[in-house]
């Protein structure tokens, strides 16, 4: 189980949260002239990285607010959390972890 | 009494061991063939026999361990059963010999050797019935057609229901399992104590009735994928073994080959099966798939007399246990709630499926769990497969079988197979193509497969 930093309340225990994956995925501004294919693209696919992934979490039974992750799924490692609005924290200074 | 005798003589046979030999350390499994191609000898229970007398020392290596050839007409790419059963598919039944199957770890250690082994074809969709049926036909005559015992058992399978939402949903999916021809029965309560004399019918979720379906059950996962691997080797096959793929060549937007970790190999068409890790291999395409990857556990007690002879589910409190042929428990818990890759899970999801578990069967409080360990599955929105073209052309995908994809393995591997050999997909996997989810055609699984194995 995770302990996550909500940016709001500080750490807390997993079972707070819920997961939403992946963020920064801008709702396209005129979605009455997308075509079937960019739609679908915008509603179903994903990067699903094997590394580094921004990602949306909602603190369910805490303050339930919602603000991004960045996590690394093969360690589960988060590196950042931040609000929602912030722009993506630039992490290639970081090493990258060693799978267990 | 035939079989009291052959059981008993079956057994002293085949653990009749003067010293065993010395663990080799081999990343191998330990009975490969020489590279030189010998005919495979077929297993019998001659053979046992004669091996027993020779302290089983004798046995053929099951099969070769070659080096990578420069050149292939189609290479596999996942040596899990899905990726060797299409492989053996390819070279059976289209004529298609000059397949290597390239694996990054061993045969079976990815999901194959991870799942709960539970097999049935009780879906809710033609399209669904179409694959998981078509997969059930060949499950039913497999050990024969392998010549390698896979242990498929249909032992019965029970879906339990606890609320009116759950008897609804088997109602509606009990009748077009029915109308698709495939074998599904309602069952009361009273029924269901029959068949779990030690069930608690009036716990915490009470039980209101259930779907059987007495054609499914139970295989051997690890006997699927080396049943697979020896037949297709002995067709021809290549296995390669601790051979990753780490790029692909692409040239004028169609596929002509891997990167591998034991070099270039070259291909006229590729077929990736590598569950999980599908949308890493994807990325290394060119491309994304509408799949997310989650780690999925299971667990096992300490090996208990027989005790329960079908499988029991229950999708809506997520329990779902089965007796293995050594006696252990084999327990599926849920999948985390959050994408990773970390083939672990978390404790807390162990924690929600023992609960419900303990609820159902109290008669188990006392047992002790011996292994714990998880597998990344590749999950879709529809929670239905993806056996499909893909933006590259000759070059195929078939994963997104989540949760759920063992059952399916035979027929999986057949009408890819097909799919591949002749540049179009199969008429039972067509619906399942990657356009799905820009067309809108979902085939929504919910309710059947969700978090049911
Ligand atoms: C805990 C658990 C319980 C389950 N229970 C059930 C169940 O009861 N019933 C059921 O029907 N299904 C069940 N499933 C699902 C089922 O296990 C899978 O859907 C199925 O086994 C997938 O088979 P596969 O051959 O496609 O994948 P895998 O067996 O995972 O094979 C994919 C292979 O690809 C290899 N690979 C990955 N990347 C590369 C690369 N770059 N190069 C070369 N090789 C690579 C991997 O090493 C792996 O061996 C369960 C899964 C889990 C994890
Ligand atoms: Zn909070």
């Amino acid at each position: 189980m995770l302990l996550i930093e909500c940016p709001w309340c500080g750490l807390r225990d997993q079972s707070e949260f819920t997961a939403h994956g992946e963020a920064h995925i801008a709702r396209p501004d005129t979605p009455g002239e997308l075509d079937e294919q960019e739609w679908g693209d915008y509603v179903f696919f994903r990067k699903n990285p094997k590394g580094l992934h921004y990602e949306r979490w909602v603190h369910s039974h805490g303050c339930r607010r919602w603000f991004n992750a960045v996590r690394d799924t093969v360690t589960d490692h988060i590196h950042a959390t931040y609000r929602p609005g912030d722009g993506q924290p630039d992490l290639s200074d970081e090493e990258p972890d060693q799978p267990s | 009494m035939g079989i009291v005798i052959y059981a008993y003589f079956g057994y002293f046979l085949s653990h009749r061991t003067k010293n065993p030999p010395p663990t080799p350390f081999i990343l191998h499994h330990p009975y490969e063939r020489p590279s030189i191609c010998v005919r495979m000898k077929r297993y019998s229970i001659f053979s046992l026999a004669r091996n027993a007398l020779n302290y089983h020392q004798g046995w053929q290596k099951a099969w070769r361990s070659p080096d990578p050839k420069r050149e292939y007409e189609v290479v596999i790419v996942g040596g899990g059963g899905h990726g060797l059963a299409t492989a053996y598919y390819l070279a059976r039944e289209c004529g298609i010999r000059d397949v290597a199957v390239v694996e990054k770890g061993w045969l079976g250690g990815g999901n194959t050797g991870r799942n709960t082994t539970i097999v049935r074809s009780n879906y809710l969709w033609d399209e669904s019935a179409g694959i998981y049926e078509h997969a059930m036909k060949l499950w039913e005559g497999l050990s024969g057609e392998l010549n390698y015992n896979v242990m498929f058992s249909q032992r019965g399978l029970l879906h339990l229901a606890h609320s009116v939402h759950d008897l609804q949903e088997i109602g509606r999916r009990g009748n077009a399992i029915y109308l698709n021809g495939i074998d599904s029965e309602f069952v009361t309560p009273e029924q269901v104590r029959e068949m779990v004399p030690f069930i608690n019918l009036n716990c915490r979720y009470p039980i209101l009735g259930a779907l059987l379906q007495r054609r499914g059950g139970t295989a051997r996962h690890d006997a699927v994928a080396w049943g697979y691997a020896r037949a297709a080797d002995d067709l021809g096959v290549d296995i390669l073994q601790n051979c990753e793929v780490t790029g692909f060549r692409i040239e004028d937007n169609t596929v002509t080959g891997v990167e591998t970790s034991r070099g270039p190999i070259r291909a006229k068409k590729v077929g990736c099966v590598v569950a999980g890790h599908c949308s890493v291999l994807a990325e290394m395409a060119g491309f994304r798939l509408p799949i997310e990857s989650f780690p999925l556990q299971a667990l096992v007690s300490e090996p208990v007399k027989p005790i329960l002879d079908c499988v029991v589910m229950s999708g809506s409190i997520h329990a779902y246990i089965s007796q293995s042929d050594k006696g252990e428990l084999v327990i599926g818990a849920g999948s985390d709630a959050y994408l990773s890759y970390s083939q672990r899970g978390g404790f807390d999801v162990i924690e929600d499926t023992v609960g419900p578990v303990l609820e159902l069967y109290p008669i188990f409080s006392r047992l002790k769990m011996l292994r714990q360990w998880g597998g990344i599955v590749d999950v879709t929105v529809d929670r239905s497969p993806l056996i499909s073209k893909t933006p590259v052309r000759n070059l195929f995908f078939n994963c997104g079988w989540g949760t759920g994809g063992f059952k399916a393995t035979p027929g999986s591997g057949n009408v890819f197979a097909h799919s591949i050999a002749r540049g179009e997909m199969h008429p039972i996997a067509a619906p399942f193509s990657i356009d799905r989810f820009n067309t809108g055609a979902l085939i929504d699984e919910g309710a059947a497969a969700a978090v049911a194995h």
